[in-house]
């Protein structure tokens, strides 16, 4: 709680949060590749996320124990960056007449990116987890849903720039994370900066290579 | 009058500008063997209760070293401390920007330092005109300042055992000198702004920042408080307490140009010394020969460069007057080393004063460089060759750059340009052994004082007092002090309080009010200049006799001609600035009248007329072994001298020879 | 050369400023920044108009009192302090805009003056050793590896200025406080006061109203003394380990 109650402490959580949701992505990217490998690969894929510590576990109970970890952090996260944004925000009331743009495009890019995340997240479970925007809306077939949902425009749009906010969000988020967290020293400064922008580049990818795939046409 | 007779041992004393009063004499300082006398005088000092210091307020004015290791200690031991600075932050204070180091007498290196050794050395640097007991005290506690600074957490210099380092400086013999890079001061001065810091926030010592003290109050003859004006508000208010400390610093920026912090002035001790502290050795100012020349005539303050460089740098002028070839162009056989000329021994090692004055007499001799002659060559052409460039980067290339930035000039490629500038001032207020001026309970320390550097400091030692002072020489003191004076409390409609503050506050109304056509730059200019011109490096009688007439003259077009717009009731440092100047101009005179009196040449205090032979400074030590202590008698009234004797018992006089 | 300034005026705390158009004219090359204000004033106090209030004092880089920000870099275009900047920077003609530092945390008092007080009250609730005068051991009881020491001397070389606050899109002064802590924290003298030290300077830094770190890195562009981006992770580590 006094971390909480701290500006650095929140940011903390903010970067601990930031890099549980960045692990997801990371294994969620390359689930998602399987979708070049066909339905059945990814639909097996899917049904094996759901049998994973069976016996110990019943059908489709890890999801169920991973996603209040990934709720914890996307709220921890969101509440913290509000919090903090509205802080920040109040510390410089007056604004300089003389304006640069450089000093505020890393802040500027968190902040609405995050927001464009957050609301991708929500659409994003409406489609393809509760699957009540889903143009398809077949359970337990993943991928003929990906596909119906990327052949529109507005899917497929709402996906592109979904992933090319997250891209901008990590490659600041990364490393802000490391700073945050007190990684970082001269010595790994550069690591990390070039890590930030791999890892970016990377899930930006991964992840733009799906809808691209189906809007043309070669994943149906 | 024109030419003294220098040997007939009898100054003509026919002056009628001041009087002669009866001797001072320090009566605190214990007798005995020298060694013993500080640790007998803390024996001998009353002790407060601790339970009792609470009740005792203590006034420091100012946050330098001095002030700063002063208000901090107090508040350790527990006394209420209220403290004051102009500046926005205790931290700013001008000790800042010192960056050659701080002696101290550990012998860390086995080279035969010692304190004996040390004390030696600043009663000879100070060319025989400081107080024996002071010095060796300084000395003394020398060591248990480095202690102090390390416990602190200041990053001096280490070796790579872990160890600390030392260098020589300034022409000492030893290695004694720590430092911390080029910022020695702004390292101290944290230590000490952080230690003060902590009582200001656990409520021991009151902070008023941005507020300047402008008169002092003294009742029964005792000083009880201050008159200070709140810089933002314009609020001029009495602070009351049972002992006043003065660490405001020195006032080399009489000068207007000097290495001094645009803001340093000497208004404190001035009033001061108005409300009756001695002001002793006014004119004992230092000339640092090692600075950035001015550019031009919008010059706001000069730089200095340290003193290490004439380790390596070779110092020059054109042979012939007015050459103004670019220095690549003038062959080796037309250029004069005149300090390695002059004096092959030292060659371009010779001490601050010497170096000065030879500078400013090639340059006045025409052969000067740069804008309007200023300046001579500091030429490193002949190291780079010797120790390659790289050498060089390695030991000079932070002040190289510093250099460049202000002048553009790139040094490894055309020699640097120097000058002399007023830098440091060895007089102040006078003190006795416990730093107690003439007034009771008005103490005196750092710059603000006369106590340590005789007629020449010492590099690297003004760090030093100023933390003796203020760390281990005034705590006691002012114990002894509080310890034995009945004191009663000040009431608060105690007629004196109202008529300073109506005093100061006339004084302010009066600047506003003469709305005439100059600024007060424009006056702080002019004084400065003319002080320079006849005050500064070299001295002699008909100048000082013409800088003592063109003053009045120039305190009166003051008073007709000044302009400040704004009021009094809010942030307006065009008052502030013209406010200084008025205690400039009395000031400046008195530095004549001592200067003029003094028919001797010391330390930094050259008179043309006493010279020897060759030209080198002459003391006359059978007439002015001495210490003038001046005492106030009205704005343009003669002032009383009053003369303390100093007695050498452990370093005898000797003449200074450099040839 | 000739320029137009634009500077922000102010008359006090809770008045509006605006900025305000003026001309100098023979403005030389070799004049520093704060000179070039000089003569503008000379020539305001002469119109007998007030003069633009600046606070500065050393003009050598160390002190810290100078600061404004100039075409909207704190302390102008060169990684420099403002006193230290000179007019070669510039070209005849140039149009400058010149204002205040600006931060929550520090209210202007007047045209280019701030309140930077909030900078003193985080050092006093921990930017210190404890080490009351005369209980100092001898300096060499420690050895202080060179490492060590040159790391904090890097970091002891703020000045104070909060140029980093006026720079940093939140109002932050991770990169101030960054310095002290990392400065004493590195120290064997200053090991016992470890932990309480960064929690309550991250405390008074909160308290005064200071805005949060996002990493921006703005503060150590622009601060005078170089003092590294990297000082603020390890301010971090420091407190998470508190
Ligand atoms: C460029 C430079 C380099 C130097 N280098 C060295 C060096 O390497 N080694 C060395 O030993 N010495 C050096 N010196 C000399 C040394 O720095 C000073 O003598 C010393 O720091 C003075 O300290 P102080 O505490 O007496 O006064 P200062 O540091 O000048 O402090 C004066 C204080 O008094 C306050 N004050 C003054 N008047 C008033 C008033 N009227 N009302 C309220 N407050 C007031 C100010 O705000 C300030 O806080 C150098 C000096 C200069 C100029
Ligand atoms: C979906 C996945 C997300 C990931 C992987 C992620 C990751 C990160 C990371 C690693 C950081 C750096 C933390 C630090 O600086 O210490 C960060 C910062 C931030 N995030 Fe997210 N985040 C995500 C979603 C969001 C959302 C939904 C929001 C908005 C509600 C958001 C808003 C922010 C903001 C404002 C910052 C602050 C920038 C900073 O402090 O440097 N993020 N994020
Ligand atoms: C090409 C891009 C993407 C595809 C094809 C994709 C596909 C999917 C699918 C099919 C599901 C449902 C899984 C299931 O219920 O079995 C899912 C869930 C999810 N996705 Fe994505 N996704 C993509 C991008 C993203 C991005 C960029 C984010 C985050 C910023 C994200 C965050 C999530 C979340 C939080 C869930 C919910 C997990 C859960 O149900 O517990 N996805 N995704
Ligand atoms: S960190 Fe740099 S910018 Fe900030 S106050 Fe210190 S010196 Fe100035
Ligand atoms: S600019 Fe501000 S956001 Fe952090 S990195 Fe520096 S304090
Ligand atoms: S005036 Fe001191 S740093 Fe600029």
């Amino acid at each position: 709680m006094a971390l909480w109650r701290s500006s650095v402490g929140k940011k903390a959580v903010m970067a601990v949060s930031g890099l549980v949701m960045l692990a997801y992505l990371v294994a969620h990217m390359l689930g998602n590749l399987k979708v070049f490998l066909g339905p059945d690969d990814l639909n097996g894929y899917a049904h094996w996320l759901r049998t994973i510590g069976q016996p110990v576990l019943h059908y489709g109970w890890f999801l169920w124990l991973a996603r209040p970890v990934l709720v914890a952090a996307v709220v921890a996260h969101g509440v913290a960056a509000y919090q903090l944004s509205r802080r920040d925000l109040k510390a410089r009331p007056q604004q300089y007449v003389h304006r640069r743009r450089q000093s505020t495009y890393a802040t500027r890019t968190m902040r609405w990116g995050g927001v464009i995340l957050g609301l991708f997240i929500v659409w994003h479970i409406l489609d393809l987890t509760t699957l009540t925007v889903n143009p398809a809306a077949e359970e337990g077939h993943p991928y003929q849903n990906i596909v119906a949902s990327f052949s529109t425009w507005y899917g497929g749009g709402i996906y592109c720039l979904a992933v090319l906010a997250l891209g901008l969000h990590i490659r600041h988020g990364f490393w802000s994370a490391a700073q945050t967290l007190g990684v970082n020293n001269p010595r790994r400064d550069r690591a990390l900066k070039f890590a930030a922008n791999a890892l970016a580049l990377l899930l930006t990818v991964g992840f733009v290579s799906v809808p691209v795939a189906v809007m043309a046409g070669l994943v149906r | 009058m024109s030419a003294h007779d220098t040997t007939s041992g009898k100054a003509p004393m026919s002056y009628l500008d001041y009087t002669v009063g009866t001797p001072v004499a320090d009566t605190r300082a214990p007798a005995g063997p020298i060694e013993q006398r500080w640790d007998q005088r803390r024996f001998e000092a009353k002790l407060v209760n601790p339970a009792n210091r609470r009740k005792h307020t203590v006034i420091v004015v100012g946050t330098g070293l001095a002030g700063g290791a002063a208000g901090a200690t107090l508040a350790e031991q527990g006394y209420h401390v209220v403290q004051f600075c102009f500046q926005d932050s205790p931290r700013r204070a001008h000790s800042i920007a010192a960056q050659g180091g701080i002696n101290a007498a550990k012998n860390y290196r086995n080279d035969g330092d010692s304190i004996r050794r040390l004390f030696y050395d600043t009663v000879k640097g100070g060319d025989f005109r400081a107080r024996e007991s002071n010095v060796h005290r300084l000395a003394q506690v020398s060591v248990e300042i480095i202690d102090q600074c390390v416990a602190q957490g200041v990053p001096f210099a280490r070796e790579y055992g872990g160890l600390l380092d030392t260098r020589s400086f300034g022409g000492v013999q030893v290695s004694r000198t720590f430092y911390a890079r080029g910022q020695t001061g702004q390292q101290l001065l944290l230590g000490a702004y952080q230690a003060l810091s902590r009582q200001i926030a656990a409520g021991n010592v009151e902070l008023h920042a941005r507020t300047e003290m402008l008169d002092l109050i003294v009742i029964d003859g005792r000083a009880r408080g201050i008159v200070a004006r709140d810089l933002v508000t314009g609020e001029i208010r009495t602070h009351l307490a049972d002992a006043v400390v003065l660490a405001t610093g020195g006032y080399g920026n009489v000068f207007y140009l000097s290495t001094n912090a645009k803001n340093s002035n000497a208004t404190a001790i001035w009033r001061a010394h108005r409300r009756g502290a001695y002001f002793a050795n006014p004119c004992f100012t230092q000339i640092h020969p090692t600075c950035i020349p001015r550019s031009g005539d919008h010059q706001s303050k000069l730089t200095l460069m340290s003193e290490s460089l004439r380790n390596d740098g070779r110092i020059w002028v054109p042979k012939a007057k007015g050459d103004t070839r670019p220095p690549a162009q003038i062959p080796e056989d037309e250029r004069d080393y005149y300090l390695e000329r002059i004096y092959p021994a030292f060659g371009n090692l010779v001490p601050r004063d010497i170096a000065s004055r030879a500078a400013k007499v090639v340059c006045d001799e025409g052969r000067g460089v740069g804008p309007g002659g200023q300046g001579v060559y500091l030429d490193f052409a002949d190291a780079i060759a010797r120790l390659g460039r790289a050498a060089v980067e390695a030991k000079y290339g932070n002040l190289f750059e510093m250099y460049e930035r202000i002048t553009a000039e790139d040094p490894y490629t055309v020699p640097m340009r120097i000058y002399p500038a007023i830098h440091y001032t060895m007089g102040g207020l006078w003190v006795d052994y416990d730093l107690q001026t003439t007034v009771p309970g008005l103490f005196a320390i750092g710059e603000a004082n006369f106590s340590d550097h005789g007629a020449n400091r010492l590099g690297a030692s003004a760090l030093m007092q100023g933390l003796a002072d203020g760390y281990f020489v005034l705590p006691p003191t002012l114990n002894d002090y509080l310890g034995r004076t009945p004191l009663e409390p000040v009431p608060g409609d105690h007629p004196q309080l109202a008529e300073v503050e109506a005093e100061v506050t006339d004084r302010l109304n009066l600047i506003l009010a003469v709305d005439g056509d100059r600024t007060p730059d424009s006056f702080h200019r002019e004084l400065g200049e003319l002080l320079w011109d006849n005050c500064g490096m070299a001295r002699d009688e008909a100048g000082l006799r013409h800088a003592l007439a063109r003053i009045p003259e120039l305190r009166e077009e003051f008073w007709r001609r000044i302009k400040v717009p704004g009021t009094g009731a809010e942030l307006n440092q065009a008052l502030e600035k013209a406010n200084r100047l008025v205690d400039y101009f009395e000031l400046a005179e008195l530095m004549c009248l001592d200067a003029l009196h003094r028919a001797e040449s010391c330390g930094g205090h050259f008179r043309t007329e006493s010279a020897t032979p060759e030209g080198e400074a002459a003391r006359r030590d059978e007439e002015f072994t001495y210490a003038a202590a001046w005492e106030f008698s009205g704005t343009g009234d003669a002032p009383v001298l009053h003369k303390e004797e100093l007695v050498f018992e452990h370093v005898h006089p000797t003449q200074r020879s450099y040839a | 050369m000739n320029l137009t300034l634009r500077i922000w005026r102010q008359q006090g705390p809770d008045t509006p400023g605006e900025m305000t158009i003026y001309q100098v004219s023979g403005i030389s090359e070799d004049m520093s920044f704060l000179e070039m204000l000089d003569t503008l004033n000379e020539e305001l106090i002469l119109r007998g108009e007030r003069p633009v209030a600046f606070d500065h004092d050393c003009r050598e880089g160390i002190c810290g009192a100078c600061g404004m920000v100039i075409n909207g870099q704190a302390h102008g275009p060169e990684r420099t302090t403002t006193c230290q900047l000179h007019m070669r920077h510039f070209k005849d003609g140039d149009t400058i805009d010149v204002e205040p530092w600006r931060a929550g945390a520090f209210p202007v008092v007047r045209d280019l003056v701030v309140d930077r007080s909030a900078l003193d009250r985080i050092i006093g609730s921990g930017g210190y050793i404890t080490a009351p005068t005369g209980s100092a051991p001898e300096a060499h009881a420690t050895a202080v590896p060179k490492e060590a020491a040159d790391l904090a001397f890097e970091h002891a070389e703020c000045i104070g200025c909060g140029a980093c606050v006026a720079a940093c899109p939140n109002g932050s002064a991770m990169l101030f406080t960054a310095a002290k802590v990392v400065h004493l924290n590195v120290l064997p003298q200053g090991a016992p006061e470890r932990a309480s030290r960064v929690r309550n300077m991250v405390g008074a830094m909160d308290a005064e109203g200071f805005g949060g770190c996002t990493n921006t890195g703005e503060c150590a562009t622009a601060c005078p003394k170089g003092i590294p981006l990297t000082g603020i992770a390890r301010l971090n580590r420091e407190f998470l380990r508190s």
